[in-house]
């Protein structure tokens, strides 16, 4: 199939204006006539639900949480890029293109990204009026700081607390049209399914998570925006209950899915402490700022230290490697996360890590401390050593912090086009959940913009030009496919309570991110690719013939819902390998060790790759047919990407 | 390894355990035992020693709300020994850390009690009051697009952390939880005063405080009577400065009863 992406002819600059002023409108006293299903209440849910509805669309928005503003989104720390260039260094949207396309390993679609820079600025003036309230400087403007793959500062922040107060300014937006009526509200409600009518996406279906039961609701349009999918590696910076369910659903149902392997390690994360393990917190970004990564220079140092022969504040300052400063000088401490997770990786396989596993490095603040005093540090990051000190016990004024990279982002989602549609007409997918905007490598403080981006300012526009183009006719769930897939949404629930097998849906879960971790993380090669193929293939039939659960499905029962979770990671696991598998060249967060340059940055091949593999369902346990779509780079010039 | 103590042994714990079916019946506490347990863990990996147990032997694993892990999401909500979020100060339940207790311990756990949180089922309760109390007037009103550039009003540092630290409030209902009177007035004085504090605020500072008291009241919560346990047992901190100044907001509103003066 030949995948096209709707990109707006003409110069980049001028594409997305083009292009808004190209799409139909819907006729403002129609807009009531249409229903449009958003899926997701995170920045990229909330925010795309208040301004339909403002807009006069009649929404109904569905999140598992029990309140809109629990959903992932809430955890971000560091950040939100945008290109306001308040500090009069040399920022501008071209720039926060450029850093995002290379940062992104020359992997991501130019027009995209180059309108995810323009409409940044309309964010940050959004967010303001809605009270969001930023860090200002003593002039009562607004303040930046710094973040990985940039040399500018372009970020803005709310302490360590930013996806916090920007999920509450969408919340409260929301809210807004909750008490207006234009949104409907369902809380606890989990979709299980896409119900597709001749080729469109007409509704979905849903679980009641205290109830059980399981009903159906039709709209004109459908919007995902139910996060990323981390957590198929089990331990991740995600929170507990993130999952693809909803992704995968609709990939089932037609939907392609988009560089699957395209998985972000975060380098500043607190270590693994034991088996029990459940989550992975991070340590954002923003503090490599101010914290310097370091390891011991020699493996005899590191391993005294490891066995509790001599303490840090014995080993001397020429003792100590600063390897990130040390190789990439221009960029230091703030090389992009894939470098900088790779490194810390390269170090502890040396056997100069930390930390009683050796799998750790050190975030070091001691300099700063001393140049602007623990109380400097403590309002810019206050939030965020006490969280350290908590998990670890351990006091980061006094020590450094222990850091290891974890599983934090996915850049690969819901293939869409220009107009943020999926491969399914009046299906769309926004924020994590898509692949679109951060190619092999996400950089910090992006993932915020593009999620209000896409809600905010993106999706109002060009959900529009579809609906403008289907009759404004009540929908309904009359039509049998609604029935289709309630059935078979229920003979999978039936499926999974009767197995009555003798492990935990935790137990698979762990196993299944061990497969990931090992074989389709930090570094990945051919032979271990094609071993984990074959674990997880065993791992799912496992599942379905030893699983165990009890209660009834009639009821709250929070383990079959993680057991139908675990269940779709298993099957993305295996999407996620296979693309791995077919990607021969090393970019962004995906490195094969097969292909490096001889200082072991990651080669890419642009010759052979410089495409955006879109996955298609094609059956159950049948291979997946891959589908190409081309990049073209029409203004930068692909390099060797370079920190040094 | 992360914070490991190489001298904290493994503890043996006694667990008392709120179980209930649903809204609709009656609970009551059960005893469980927990062994193995690490220093390091946090309180709820503990609770999912428990329910790995309880599920492989065939029984129903403790039903209990919780996403982030982190502190932030203020979904975890658990009573534990008489105390919201337990016994270490300005911490949620999912960042207490089992080397707060001892090997032999028995450790009481139960939901958030209150009538406008009804249980779901053992220790999961339905916090959607402080939503429809958010709905009554807990934001801006202006839509999408349209806006001043962000540097147009500056607003002083201090008026803007200070609108910084209200709005931290997680929504986790322990103030609600902590108060003999079920009083929500924390959580609704601190989205009364960031709202108030910022000039963005101001145009509908009347209105929003009288909704949302109006709200609050309907929801059942009940009155409060400046004891301030509410502000002991937040984990976020939200002062009870807060209070203070959405009684004056409210009583201004009173006295005006519109957004005019
Ligand atoms: C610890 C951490 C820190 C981060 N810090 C930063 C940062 O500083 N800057 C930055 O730019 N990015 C950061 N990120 C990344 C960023 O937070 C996320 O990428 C972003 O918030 C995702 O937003 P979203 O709206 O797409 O999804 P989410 O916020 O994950 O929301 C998903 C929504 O979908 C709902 N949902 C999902 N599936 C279903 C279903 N089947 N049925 C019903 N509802 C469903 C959920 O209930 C939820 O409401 C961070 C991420 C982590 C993990
Ligand atoms: S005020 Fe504190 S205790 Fe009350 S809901 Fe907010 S964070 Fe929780
Ligand atoms: S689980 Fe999110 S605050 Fe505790």
């Amino acid at each position: 199939m030949i995948l096209d992406s709707k990109i707006p002819e003409g110069p980049l600059a001028e594409k997305w204006d083009k292009h808004k002023f190209n799409v139909k409108l819907v006729n403002p006293a129609n807009k009531r006539k249409y229903d449009v299903i958003i899926v997701g209440t995170g920045l990229a849910g909330a925010s795309a639900a208040a301004s339909l509805a403002e807009l006069g669309y009649n929404v109904k928005a569905f999140t598992y949480h029990d309140s809109p503003r629990r959903a992932h989104s809430i955890a971000a720390q560091g950040g939100i890029n945008a290109a306001k260039n308040y500090q009069n260094d040399g920022d501008s949207v071209y720039r926060l293109f450029y850093d995002t396309i290379k940062g992104g390993d020359y992997r991501a679609r130019e027009a995209n990204v180059y309108r995810l820079a323009q409409v940044s600025v309309n964010i940050i003036d959004q967010c303001v009026a809605q009270g969001v309230p930023f860090a200002r400087e003593y002039g009562g403007l607004l303040a930046n700081r710094s973040f990985g793959g940039a040399q500018v500062s372009r970020t803005f922040y709310a302490r360590g607390q930013t996806g916090q107060q920007l999920l509450l300014g969408a919340y409260s937006a929301l809210s807004r049209q909750v008490a207006y009526g234009k949104v409907k509200l369902y809380t606890r409600s989990e979709m299980l399914d896409l119900v597709v009518v001749d080729g469109q996406a007409r509704g979905i279906i849903t679980r009641n998570l205290i109830t059980g039961e399981i009903e159906q609701h039709a709209a004109h349009a459908v919007v995902l925006a139910t996060g990323g999918y981390g957590n198929v590696f089990y331990l991740s910076t995600n929170a507990k209950y993130c999952n693809a369910t909803a992704a995968w659903r609709a990939h089932k149902k037609g939907a392609f899915f988009a560089n699957p392997c395209f998985t972000q390690i975060h380098p500043t994360c607190i270590p693994v402490s034991g088996d029990y393990q459940s989550k992975l917190t991070l340590m954002s970004e923003s503090l490599r700022n101010d914290g310097r990564v370091w390891v011991p220079a020699s493996k005899e140092t590191a391993e005294r230290l490891r066995k509790g022969e001599i303490r840090v504040s014995d080993i001397k300052e020429e003792d100590r490697d600063y390897f990130l400063e040390r190789k990439y000088p221009a960029f230091g401490n703030l090389v992009p996360r894939d470098v900088a997770s790779r490194n810390a990786k390269q170090m502890c396989d040396e056997g100069r890590g930390v930390g009683g596993s050796g799998l750790a490095v050190f975030l070091d603040f001691a300099d700063v401390i001393k140049r602007n005093g623990a109380e400097w540090v403590s309002q810019k990051y206050g939030n965020l050593f006490d969280m350290y000190a908590k998990i670890t016990g351990e006091n980061p004024y006094e020590q450094p912090m222990r850091i290891y990279p974890a599983v934090h982002y996915t850049m690969g989602g819901l293939w869409v086009d220009y107009n943020l549609q999926t491969t399914i007409p009046g299906l769309y997918a926004t924020g994590e959940c898509n692949f679109s905007d951060h190619g092999a490598n996400r950089l910090g403080a992006s993932a915020l913009m593009q999620g209000l981006a896409d809600g905010y300012f993106v999706i109002p526009y060009t959900i529009g030009d579809y609906l403008a183009q289907t009759p404004p006719k009540p929908v309904t769930t009359e039509h049998p496919a609604f029935k289709e897939a309630e059935a078979g949404v229920r003979a999978r629930v039936e499926k999974l309570m009767s197995i009555n097998g003798t492990r935990t849906p935790a137990e698979f879960h762990k196993a299944l991110g061990h497969i990931m971790w090992e074989y389709c993380g930090m570094a990945r090669n051919a032979e271990g690719l094609r071993h984990a193929k074959t674990e997880i293939q065993k791992l799912r039939r496992e599942f379905w013939s030893d699983l165990k659960l009890t209660g009834t499905d009639q009821e709250m029962n929070q383990m079959l819902e993680n057991a139908g979770r675990v269940a779709d990671f298993l099957e993305l696991g295996e999407l996620m390998i296979d693309d791995a598998y077919n990607r021969n060249e090393s970019c962004g967060g995906h490195f094969r060790e097969e292909y490096q340059t001889p200082e072991g940055e990651a080669l890419r091949d642009d010759e052979n790759f410089t495409y955006v593999a879109a996955w298609q369902f094609n059956g159950e346990n049948q291979p997946e047919i891959l589908n190409k779509e081309e990049l073209r780079f029409e203004n930068v010039k692909l390099t060797q990407r370079s920190y040094k | 390894m992360a914070g490991s103590n190489p001298n904290a042994k493994p503890m043996n714990l006694t667990l008392k355990v709120w179980r209930q079916r649903n809204r609709n019946t009656e609970g009551r506490i059960v005893d469980y035992q927990v062994k193995d347990i690490s220093p390091d863990m946090s309180f709820l990996e503990m609770l999912d020693v428990l329910n790995e147990d309880l599920l492989r032997q065939g029984e129903e694993p403790v039903a209990f709300d919780h996403d982030c892990r982190e502190g932030i999401c203020g979904s975890c909500n658990l009573f534990i020994n008489g105390r919201a979020h337990g016994p270490e100060a300005g911490t949620t339940t999912c960042q207490l850390h089992m080397r707060k207790f001892s090997d032999g311990d028995t450790i009481t756990i139960e939901p958030w009690r209150s009538a406008a949180f009804p249980v779901n089922k053992d220790l999961s309760v339905d916090r959607s009051a402080f939503d429809r109390i958010i709905q009554a007037g807990g934001y801006i009103s202006i839509n999408t697009g349209g806006t001043p550039d962000a540097n147009e009003i500056p607003i002083p540092k201090d008026i803007a952390d200070r609108a910084f630290e209200a709005a931290t409030c997680i929504a986790c209902g322990a103030c609600v939880a902590s108060c003999k009177n079920s009083s929500a007035m924390l959580f609704v004085s601190a989205k009364v005063s960031q709202l108030a504090l910022l000039p963005q605020g101001h145009v509908e500072r009347k209105t929003r405080v009288e909704n949302m008291v109006a709200q609050m009241d309907k929801e059942g919560f009940g009155a409060c009577s400046n004891i301030g346990s509410c502000a002991a047992e937040c984990p976020v901190g939200i002062s009870l400065e807060n209070i203070a100044i959405m009684n004056r907001e409210y009583i201004n509103a009173k006295a005006t009863s519109n957004n005019l003066a």
